[in-house]
C-alpha cells in the first residue's frame, strides 16, 4: 500500500492504495468518481481522459502513483458551482454531440484541453487533436460542430 | 495489475541505485504499462522518474540542443526553442500517437524502447544526436541495435540528449491510422558532416539509408531520390502494410522530406 496525496477538482486528496492501482481505478472505484469511464484499458479510446497538471491524459494508461501531487480535473469537475454546465457540455447536449453517452465524459475533457491550448482552432484541427478518443455511435460529425459552438460561446 | 513495489526517487544518484538494485525504470508509462498488463514484461519494481527534476527540461548549448530524458513529447512540440532551432523536431513531436499519449510520453523513454515503427529514433539517427547515460555518452550511430534492442546495459538510465543542429531538416511519416505509428517514417538532415537519412517503421528498427544519403549528397532535391530504390527483402510487412509497400513508402516519404527541407 502506498500513500497518494492529489488534488482531484479543487479538493485535497490522500488515498492509500495499493502500488498497482491505476489512476482511473483511483477515481471511480475510491473517490467514487464514476463519470470517467474505461473502455478499452490498453490506452486507445480515450474514454478514461481527464485533465492532469493542465494537460488531458489517458487516466487508464498511468499509475494513480505517478500523479503524486498532481492537480485532476475529471467531469465532474467543470460545471459551474451552481450546476451550470460548462460550455463544452452544454454544446454537446445543443448539437446532439453523444447518442450512448459512454465516450462523452472523455470528449468533454480532450475537447477543454483542446480549447485551453488552441482556442481557435480550425475544423481540422479539432479533428486531429480530438484523434484520441473514439466515439462508436455519432460518426464524429457533431461531435467537432459542438467543439465548434463551444469555441464561439467560450470566446464570445 | 499484478502486484508490484514503487519508488519515487528524487534525485539521480537515488534512481541509478535502484536500478542498479534490479529495478525498472518508469517514464510516462506509455508503453511499459501496457506491456505490464500484458505480462510482456513483469518487473517486481518500478522506479518512477517522474519526480527527478533535473532529468527535464530543454536548453541551448552552443550549436546544440540538449533536452532532458524526462521531456514529455508535448514540451518538445511547444518548446519555442526546439521550433527554432530544430522545427523538424518540434514537429515530429507534435505527431507521436495523440495529445494525451503525448502529455505523459517521454524522449528517453521512446529512445530507450526502441520501437522499430517509434518516430524519436529516426530524428536521433539522422541528426547524429548523442545520448547521455549515468555511465558515458552513446552516439546514435551506436544506440540502436536493432528491435527493441539498444546498447543501454541493464541499470543504464538516460539523462539527456544532444541534439546538433543541422542546416536543413525534415521528418514526413506515413501514419498507421489507428496508432499514429510510423508505417514508414523518413528523416532526412544536411548537417554539418554531409546528408544523413533515417528511416523507421521498417520492421527490424530505425536505420540509416546508404543509396539516399549518397544521392542527397550530390543534390539536395527531391528529384535526385526519385529513382533510388529500396531492397524490400530487408524489411519486414506485416497486415498494415507489406515488405514491398514499405520499400515503395522509403522513396516517397524521402522526396516529400526533401521537399518539405528545401521549401
Ligand atoms: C496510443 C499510443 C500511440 C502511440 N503512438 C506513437 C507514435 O505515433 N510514435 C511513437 O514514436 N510512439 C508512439 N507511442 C509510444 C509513446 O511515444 C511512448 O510514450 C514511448 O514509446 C515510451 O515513452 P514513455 O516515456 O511512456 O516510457 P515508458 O513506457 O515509461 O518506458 C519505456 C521503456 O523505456 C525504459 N526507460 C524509460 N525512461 C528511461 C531512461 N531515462 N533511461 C533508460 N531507460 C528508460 C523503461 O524502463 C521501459 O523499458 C504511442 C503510445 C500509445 C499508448
Ligand atoms: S479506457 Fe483508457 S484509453 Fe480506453
Ligand atoms: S456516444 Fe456512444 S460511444 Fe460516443
Amino acid at each position: 500500500m502506498m500513500k497518494v496525496e492529489l488534488n482531484v477538482n479543487g479538493k485535497p486528496v490522500t488515498a492509500d492504495v495499493p502500488e498497482n492501482t491505476l489512476l482511473v481505478h483511483l477515481l471511480r472505484e475510491h473517490l467514487r468518481l464514476t463519470g470517467t469511464h474505461v473502455g478499452c484499458d490498453t490506452a486507445q479510446c480515450g474514454a478514461c481522459t481527464v485533465i492532469a497538471n493542465g494537460r488531458s491524459i489517458k487516466s487508464c494508461n498511468v499509475l494513480a502513483a505517478q500523479m503524486q501531487g498532481a492537480q485532476i480535473t475529471t467531469i465532474e469537475g467543470v460545471a459551474a458551482a451552481d450546476g451550470t454546465p460548462h460550455p463544452l457540455q452544454a454544446a454537446f447536449n445543443d448539437c446532439h454531440g453523444l447518442q450512448c453517452g459512454y465516450c462523452t465524459p472523455g470528449m468533454v475533457m480532450s475537447a477543454i484541453d483542446l480549447l485551453a491550448h488552441n482556442k481557435n482552432a480550425s475544423q481540422a484541427e479539432i479533428r486531429e487533436q480530438l484523434e484520441g478518443n473514439f466515439c462508436r455511435c455519432t460518426g464524429y460529425q457533431n461531435i467537432v460542430k459542438a467543439v465548434q459552438q463551444a469555441q464561439k460561446t467560450m470566446t464570445a | 495489475m499484478y502486484a508490484f513495489t514503487f519508488e519515487r526517487p528524487a534525485t539521480l544518484a537515488d534512481a541509478a541505485k535502484l536500478a542498479k538494485a534490479g529495478g525498472k525504470l518508469l517514464a510516462g508509462g506509455q508503453t511499459l504499462l501496457a506491456s505490464m498488463k500484458l505480462r510482456l514484461a513483469a518487473p517486481e519494481q518500478l522506479i518512477d522518474l517522474g519526480g527527478i527534476r533535473e532529468l527535464a527540461g530543454i536548453r541551448k548549448e552552443g550549436n546544440r540542443l540538449v533536452i532532458g530524458a524526462m521531456t514529455r513529447h508535448a514540451d518538445v512540440a511547444e518548446s519555442k526553442e526546439v521550433q527554432t532551432a530544430i522545427p523538424a523536431l518540434a514537429e515530429l513531436a507534435a505527431r507521436i500517437g495523440d495529445k494525451q499519449v503525448r502529455a505523459m510520453g517521454t524522449l528517453g523513454g521512446s529512445l530507450a524502447n526502441n520501437d522499430p515503427a517509434a518516430d524519436y529514433p529516426a530524428a536521433a539517427l539522422a541528426l547524429g544526436a548523442t545520448l547521455v547515460t549515468t555511465q558515458r555518452e552513446i552516439t546514435a550511430d551506436d544506440f540502436f541495435q536493432g528491435l527493441f534492442v539498444t546498447a543501454l546495459n541493464e541499470s543504464e538510465l538516460i539523462t539527456a540528449v544532444r541534439w546538433p543542429i543541422p542546416k536543413r531538416a525534415a521528418y514526413i511519416k506515413f501514419p498507421q491510422p489507428a496508432s499514429r505509428f510510423a508505417l514508414i517514417g523518413v528523416f532526412v538532415a544536411q548537417t554539418d558532416g554531409g546528408v544523413r537519412v533515417a528511416v523507421t517503421g521498417g520492421g527490424n528498427g530505425v536505420f540509416r539509408h546508404a543509396e539516399l544519403e549518397r544521392a542527397l549528397d550530390k543534390s539536395f532535391t527531391p528529384a535526385a531520390v526519385a529513382d533510388v530504390k529500396t531492397d524490400a527483402s530487408e524489411l519486414n510487412g506485416d497486415l498494415h502494410g507489406s515488405a514491398e509497400y514499405r520499400a515503395h513508402l522509403i522513396g516517397v516519404m524521402a522526396q516529400r522530406a526533401v521537399a518539405k527541407a528545401v521549401g
